[in-house]
């Protein structure tokens, strides 16, 4: 039987997921994935037409505060955690070749 | 003597510490002897703060000395789920992505625990990122059931059950997005409630599905829950979704805790008992009738929506945890591959190193039903699914006070038996799932064995915001049934 997702799909969704996988891994979340997508499919047969959406389950509004200035990490402490850093900045590889360079 | 003082409640153990009848010293130092003898078998903890904890103990040994005033846990050896951010020591979430990641503040429970005078003794064990069933998952260690230790804890709270079961802390805090909480609760014997979405601060919570991630207690009985409400409940400036107090005011949630409901009618729907092994199933009905024994009142209530629940559910977590784990970028914090050749590695070999395979899979599943052209048949239809569960949930509050249902179909299975198939781990979420959909509070209790000694849980779920009542009516189950007294002799 045909698969929900076949592998070019996988590796696109892993582009998009920025997850670099190795082909066994594509083709074992091809499968997975596939079943998982033909259940998750019984949704289908319910009647949803004129069903609101509900993305959050209390009412939510705009939380308000007045326009006070608080204390915040600060760079110290923002920074601490980066696998890459120089005391002010994150640090991460270049992104423009030369050739982009003008 | 330490296994004495492991084996008062919450509120007995305090009692006497702010008495000053017994030290939080003392209180912590059986914890920790505790643990030492039983974290080598159920390996429940991440990390573990010892001399951190005496100095606090003492601390707060001394405010009492001295005659000032202590919190509500003063000097109460409690542990925390390793997705709350803490400044002492590392958040890992289970996951080597974060295995040495040292968060620059508290989370709101964190704070709320600490100004209470509890001593956090150490971190739990997870699924990594709180994705999954069983605690398998953790990318760190492996936790096993304190009951058999060739059987898993539940999860994706595992660590935080099997810790509280096997006497490794007094109470725990744990996370609850699609039944996190009430499972491994259920699997371990203890009482581990989900409050209603909103109740408690989510700031610090390393977040997996936002719209259905809640913190909540496992204890040993059920007042220490409502104990613990009492610290963590409440209002949050820096979680916009916590609620308002004015719209839902916090109450005492140990004030009327020992008042029975009277008239209480029991919702039961046939739903939410199909597929339940048999031995579950006849010890939820024992549990019933208890409470038909005090007065209760049963009425059979429809939920046709419920079967939908994991179809829904795994649509919409794994797009939140999609949108959310994309801050895993090996820039910020966490682990950066070695070598990348260009930015876009920094991102995805990062990723790929890092991350376990069921957060791989539950990213690329978000992805997918998130992206352009398959957006409206899935991601919005589990929108409007989730709408309609939620009705359910309504209709059936109109005809009574509560739902019980079992928490899970079988108890604690064997470690590896599900590890293979993702779908059928996921089914085993069918009686908790709906519950975050709805926003409701949902609570585990310990109700009965099987045949197998292991225990089984009660699932009793009420309106929003009604923990109170909640309590009150678990509460009635435990005061005239001995369940939630045994503990695991195994370990």
């Amino acid at each position: 039987m045909a698969q929900k997702i076949d592998i070019d799909q996988v590796r696109k969704v892993a582009n998009l997921s920025r997850l670099d996988l190795s082909s066994e891994q594509l083709t074992e979340f091809a499968g997975q994935l596939s079943s998982i997508l033909e259940y998750v499919e019984k949704m289908n047969e319910l009647d949803t037409d004129g069903v609101e959406p509900l993305a959050h389950c209390l009412e939510v509004s705009n939380c308000f505060r007045e326009d006070i200035a608080k204390e915040s990490l600060g760079t110290d402490k923002t920074l601490s955690n980066a696998p890459e850093q120089d005391g002010q900045f994150f640090i991460v590889p270049k992104i423009l070749d030369e050739s982009n360079a003008s | 003597m330490s296994d004495e003082l492991l084996s008062l409640s919450c509120r007995k153990l305090t009692e006497l510490i702010r008495r000053g009848e017994v030290s939080s010293r003392k209180a912590v130092e059986a914890v920790f002897s505790s643990i030492e003898k039983t974290e080598p078998v159920v390996g429940a903890y991440l990390s573990t703060f010892i001399d951190e904890s005496l100095e606090r103990a003492d601390e707060i040994d001394s405010k009492i000395a001295a005659g000032k005033k202590v919190g509500k846990l003063a000097g109460l050896p409690i542990a925390v789920k390793d997705n709350m951010c803490t400044t002492f020591g590392a958040t890992t979430c289970g996951s080597k992505i974060l295995e040495n990641f040292h968060a620059p503040y508290n989370a709101a429970v964190i704070e709320r625990l600490l100004a209470e005078d509890a001593v956090i003794v150490g971190k739990l064990n997870m699924d990594e990122f709180a994705m999954g069933s069983s605690t398998e998952n953790s990318g760190l260690k492996k936790t096993v059931n304190p009951w058999d230790v060739n059987r898993v804890p539940g999860g994706s709270s595992g660590g935080s059950a099997a810790a509280v079961a096997s006497g490794m802390c007094m109470a725990a805090l744990g996370s609850d997005t699609g039944g996190s909480i009430r499972q491994p609760a259920s699997f371990c014997g203890v009482v581990g409630l989900k409050p209603t979405y909103g109740r408690v601060s989510r700031y610090g919570l390393v977040a997996y599905g936002s719209s259905l991630d809640q913190i909540g207690p496992l204890t040993r009985d059920v007042a220490d829950a409502g104990l613990m409400m009492n610290v963590i409940a409440g209002h949050d400036d820096n979680d916009s979704t916590s609620v308002n107090e004015k719209i839902a005011p916090v109450p005492d949630y140990l004030e009327n805790i020992e008042k029975g409901i009277e008239g209480l009618t029991i919702g039961v729907a046939p739903q939410f008992h199909a597929g339940a092994d048999v031995e579950v199933l006849s010890a939820i009905e024992d549990a019933i009738e208890v409470y038909k024994g005090l007065g209760a009142k049963v009425v059979e209530i429809d939920m046709p929506h419920i079967d939908y629940s994991v179809a829904a559910y795994y649509v919409i977590a794994t797009a939140e945890a999609s949108s959310n784990l994309a801050r895993f970028d090996g820039v910020h914090y966490g682990h950066r591959t070695a070598k990348p050749e260009d930015y876009i590695e920094v991102y995805s070999k990062s990723r790929a190193e890092a991350f376990g395979t069921e957060v791989k899979r539950r990213i690329m599943l978000g992805t997918y039903a998130l992206s352009s052209g398959y957006y409206d048949a899935y991601y919005l239809k589990a929108l409007k699914v989730r709408s309609l569960i939620r009705s359910d949930f309504t209709g059936a509050f109109e005809k009574c006070d509560c739902i019980m249902t079992p928490v899970s179909p079988t108890t604690a299975f064997k470690i590896g038996e599900n590890i293979d198939d993702p779908l059928k781990m996921y089914l085993s979420d069918i009686y908790t799932i709906g519950v975050n959909l709805a926003g409701i509070p949902g609570i585990s209790i310990p109700c009965g064995f099987d045949g197998n000694d292991l225990p089984v849980g009660l699932q009793i779920l009420t309106p929003a915001f009604t923990e109170s009542k909640l309590l009150r009516i678990a509460r009635m189950f435990e005061s005239c049934t001995e369940f939630h007294k045994r503990r695991p002799q195994k370990v």
